[in-house]
């Protein structure tokens, strides 16, 4: 496989801190690869840097191979949705999605049979007319996207676009993202802070915190086995522990949780377990678990999605345990005591 | 609902009393002078003889083209000294020193129209500033002739009219969003189709304001041509002036100042209808 973008030791140093601490990453032609992080991580930062938009402090850039170093915004190879869109409101929509290919010296002709083509690809056909004021959010997205597209560019940047957007919507545009993507084959690299966005989307995740990447992995591995204790708390919901002591093979938690964990070559500062990692009132003959006593506080119902809250160990601390979708613990009542038990590979051990 | 009706009445009064008493009763005074007519006999009669003075003589419609021509070509000045000081304040500068650099540009105005050209003739005159300077280096060995001609005129004109093109082109600069123009250059517009295409068209409202304003003051300006222009610098407010003041005409110079009313609007009314532009967005 070719990379068609090469990210070596990127390097950006701002007056009072480091946005971007050395990257280094790489993307697979015709993939579809997201940065996930919590806002202020510096994803965006590097995503300006891969545009043209922010210059590096050190490190390099290589797009199909070549360096982007000097090349200024409008000679690569990339092409941005913005976060906010960004469509020229002076323009109506056959305009702005032309806008990219008059600069390019195409002729009259051609250009208006791809803007056409673009259209119709994104369902936006006979909108070309139209004001893009007079869009709603979805289509203007789809404006935003075709304007990019149309110029054929090697990747495809797009800002957290879909943020904009209410949440029904924004389901509808992931799946929608997806399928275009498959659909043209041009690469994407998405930038976001939702994490299921990410998820649903991407062929490859990379997760971002403080300038750094922490993981890059494929949603799966990036959910099942979360490298980091920041990967296993932003990636999906987890119930974290402190750690207070390990000694021979046992963990002892700040709230009181005995654990016995084999073959760590570190002393674990945090535990993490994923709430649908609980197994209620397990069989007293399972193998390779460890069961601890909780107490029920709430149930919060979610239809299949439902949760109860639950306090570990007389300690006051709170953990979430998903319920199975079938009926099979309908009658937990608040208050109740119950056993619960987590398999051992279930249980995510990290240092600080 | 009462009450906000009676507050709105009383908040209504004295805009009334400032529009009619002052503007509205004088205006129909004038208009109703400039028919106003005296025949050789000394009879009293309503015609449109003062209006019909303005076209047989050729030396007022020359002034008034003479005028026009001028006010057009300061108008378009003021954009292009304007725009890139606009563009500056809102776009370059950080955010924190933009209102800051907007008030110096009020100085001018605080001062009054008439101390600063004063400072321009003292500035420009033969023994003025500048002369004395470029002949103290060695540059000139005598002065140039700067102060009382065009030159001169255009400068103060421009200087009084500047800062009414600024504050609209500034404000319309602030409301267009940075990101349009990083997206016009990541769709790979140079800076000129960036400045043409984006900008221009994003400010357009602002420069069509800006504008008329500054075209109608400086139209309508006497300070300035009377006392930096020269001889054959003749402003058409100055007829007007000569027809109240020297010749004690008051009804030809009414009708002067309507024509100078009718057709600098019918100027901006064309120049809207040229550029595509509409009134009521200008306002916005």
């Amino acid at each position: 496989m070719k990379h068609i973008l090469e990210v070596k030791n990127l390097r950006r140093e701002f007056k009072e801190f480091t946005a971007v601490d050395g990257v280094d990453f790489f993307v697979e032609k015709g993939g579809f690869f997201s940065i996930l992080g919590p806002s202020g991580c510096g994803k965006t930062t590097l995503l300006r840097m891969i545009s043209g938009f922010q210059e590096e402090s050190s490190g390099e850039i290589l797009i199909n191979g070549e360096s982007m170093k000097g090349v200024p915004p409008e000679k690569r190879p990339v092409n941005i949705v913005f976060q906010n869109l960004a469509l020229f409101p002076m323009m109506n929509v056959e305009e702005n999605v032309a806008f990219g290919l008059k600069r390019e010296n195409v002729s009259k002709e051609d250009i208006a049979k791809r803007v056409k083509k673009m259209l119709k690809r994104v369902g936006l056909e006979g909108y070309e007319k139209k004001k893009v004021t007079e869009l709603s959010g979805g289509q203007r997205q789809r404006v935003a996207i075709a304007r990019s597209l149309v110029l054929k560019p090697k990747i495809l940047l797009l800002d957290e676009p879909l943020g904009a957007l209410d949440r029904k919507l924004r389901e509808h545009m992931k799946v929608e993202l997806k399928l275009l993507q498959r659909e043209i084959g041009t690469t994407f690299i998405y930038i976001t802070h939702d994490q299921s966005e990410a998820l649903v989307m991407s062929d490859k995740v990379a997760v971002m915190n403080k300038g750094i990447l922490e993981q890059i992995d494929t949603p799966q591995n990036l959910y099942k086995n979360p490298k980091t204790a920041f990967v296993a708390s932003f990636v999906g919901e987890s119930n974290s522990f402190d750690v207070k002591s390990y000694e021979n093979d046992t963990i002892v938690t700040e709230n009181g949780w005995t654990i016995s964990k084999k073959g760590l070559d570190f002393v674990p500062t945090k535990l993490f377990v994923r709430p649908e990692a609980f197994i209620i009132n397990p069989d007293d003959d399972m193998d390779s678990i460890e069961t601890t006593k909780i107490k029920i506080k709430t149930v919060l119902f979610d239809g299949a999605n439902t949760k109860l809250a639950a306090i570990i160990n007389q300690s006051g601390d709170e953990v979430l345990i998903s319920l199975p979708q079938n009926a099979q613990f309908e009658d937990l009542k608040v208050g109740d005591v119950i056993k619960i038990g987590v398999h051992f590979d279930d249980l995510k051990c990290y240092k600080d | 609902m009462k009450k906000s009706k009676y507050v709105f009445y009383v908040l209504l009064v004295p805009v009334l009393l400032w529009l009619i008493t002052l503007i509205v009763l004088p205006h129909i005074e004038l208009f109703l002078s400039s028919f106003r007519f005296e025949t050789d006999e000394g009879e009293k009669i309503i015609s449109l003889a003062n209006y019909m003075a303005f076209f047989s003589d050729e030396i007022y419609w020359r002034t008034f083209l003479n005028t026009a021509v001028y006010s057009i070509s300061i108008t378009f000045l003021a954009f292009l000294v304007t725009f890139p000081v606009a563009f500056y304040i809102s776009k370059v500068v950080a955010k924190k020193y933009s209102s800051f650099l907007t008030l110096l540009l009020l100085i001018p105005i605080w001062i009054g129209e008439l101390v600063t050209i004063y400072g321009w003739m003292i500035l420009l005159g033969d023994n003025g500033v500048i002369n004395n300077f470029l002949i103290s280096i060695g540059l000139i060995d005598t002065p140039i002739e700067m102060l009382y001609t065009d030159f001169s005129m255009t400068i103060g004109l421009l200087y009084m009219s500047m800062l009414f093109m600024i504050v609209p082109i500034v404000s319309t600069l602030e409301s267009l969003d940075d990101s349009l123009i990083e997206a016009a250059s990541d769709l790979g517009a140079s800076k000129w189709t960036i400045f043409t295409k984006i900008i221009i068209p994003h400010s357009m409202p602002g420069i069509t304001s800006g504008g008329i304003i500054v075209f109608m003051l400086v139209i309508g300006d006497y300070v300035a041509p009377n006392l930096l222009g020269g001889k054959s610098s003749l402003w058409f407010t100055e007829q007007i002036y000569n027809k109240f003041l020297a010749t004690f005409n008051w009804n030809e110079g009414a009708a002067f100042g309507f024509l100078l009313l009718i057709l600098s609007s019918a100027i901006i009314w064309l120049a809207l209808r040229a550029s595509g532009q509409k009134l009521e967005r200008v306002g916005s």
